[in-house]
């Protein structure tokens, strides 16, 4: 419904007062930190998905040649992609931690008729990524 | 402490204007004054035109909220001397249509709430003779924390999918939801569902989790909608394993 600023006398709309709808910027997340970190931890699932084509790769390129595998990782040795993986492995971590974070508010588990602290239901993940972090470490450094 | 702060109001005349602007008021700083104070002094005092909801003063009507310093915060329940040394801002609450000056337009909210059930539904009703339906405290416990939401509309004016997404439920309707399909009297949940577990409904979301933040009653209703997106995913998977049972 149009405005009229040409008349300043108040006037009457046929049917409804006229509303003032405001847009929603584009950049409405760069307002306020906790949207921003909300964009981020939804951009850092690209980071996981990135690993995981990572590893595919590694596991495509040794069962096709050693040499292969050993060009793949001579790749993987340029400063550009450790710089790289760098970046995202600190997203992989930061996606980690949001996830261990949301998942005791989805899941509201009660013993004994009173809700578990949210503590209790996120230390099984973190426990979980510490042996198989520690599994890892071991696979690779046992010589 | 300072004697007096500057407030910037947001003014909109929808007989005269195009849009809102800013209008700058300079009001005392009392230690004991809230936002709503300031407001009602520039009311009395400065500009009667100025218009804005409130009712109680006291956190419990879920009139007043605004948006101040662009956080949505219920305006009884926020201190002035907390922004001392700059001005303040206070604008209607994000994302609805304002109607005038701080005063925005919930009809749509009211709709939505309304799609979501928020009331006790029965297949069927014991004889009154039968007496009360009683609960445990662990059943009360349950859902009571759902069951504080005031209707202040904080959370929608957190919600940045409810501000792109015009079909969205929103958080309230939807903690509401929640509140009566946990409660032991209730027999609605099946019929709640069908607005529920919606791409309007929970699945719409995607956890900012602002709503919880901003939410004065602490009524947590990002917990609400992540624990009712398990639900229908259980509901979704058991129909898998037994369709029509």
């Amino acid at each position: 419904m149009e405005n009229h600023p040409a008349n300043p006398l108040p006037h009457y709309t046929e049917y409804h007062p006229r509303w003032y709808r405001q847009r929603v910027s584009t950049y409405w997340w760069l307002g306020r930190w906790p949207y921003l970190r909300f964009i981020l931890r939804e951009l850092s699932s690209l980071a996981v998905a990135y690993f995981v084509a990572l590893t595919l790769a590694q596991i495509y390129a040794l069962s096709q040649s050693p040499q292969m595998y050993a060009e793949l990782q001579e790749w993987l040795r340029q400063p550009a992609a450790v710089a790289l993986n760098v970046v995202v492995f600190l997203f992989a971590v930061f996606h980690t931690v949001t996830w261990f974070a949301a998942a005791p508010k989805a899941m509201a588990v009660r013993m004994r008729g009173k809700r578990v602290p949210e503590w209790a239901v996120a230390a099984p993940n973190y426990a979980a990524w510490l042996v198989a972090s520690a599994a890892v470490t071991w696979f690779l450094l046992r010589g | 402490m300072a004697e007096t702060i500057i407030l910037e109001v947001t003014r909109y005349s929808p007989e005269r204007d195009q849009k809102p602007a800013l209008e700058r008021f300079e009001v005392p700083l009392r230690p004991e004054w809230v936002i709503l104070d300031a407001l009602n002094y520039i009311k009395d005092k400065v500009d009667g035109s100025l218009t804005f909801r409130w009712s109680c003063r006291m956190g419990v009507c879920g009139s007043c909220g605004m948006m101040v310093n662009g956080e949505p915060k219920l305006t009884c329940a926020t201190f002035l001397h907390k922004y001392e040394g700059s001005a303040v801002r206070v604008e209607p609450l994000r994302y609805f249509p304002v109607v005038r000056d701080l005063v925005t337009e919930l009809s749509d909210f009211m709709r939505k709430l309304k799609r979501a059930k928020p009331w006790l539904i029965r297949r069927t009703e014991k004889p009154l003779a039968e007496g009360e339906y009683l609960q445990t405290p662990e059943q009360l416990d349950a859902y009571k924390q759902f069951s504080m939401c005031i209707n202040c509309t904080l959370c929608y004016a957190a919600c940045p999918v409810y501000g792109l997404d015009a079909e969205f439920i929103g958080p309230a309707a939807l903690a509401l939801a929640q509140r009566y399909n946990l409660d032991s009297r209730d027999q609605g949940a099946e019929e709640r569902m069908l607005a529920l577990a919606h791409p309007d409904g929970v699945w719409g979301c995607t956890f900012v989790g602002e709503c919880t933040s901003v939410c004065p009653k602490h009524v947590d209703p990002a917990g609400a909608i992540q624990q009712y997106k398990l639900k229908a995913a259980m509901h979704w998977f058991k129909s898998l394993l037994k369709p029509g049972g």
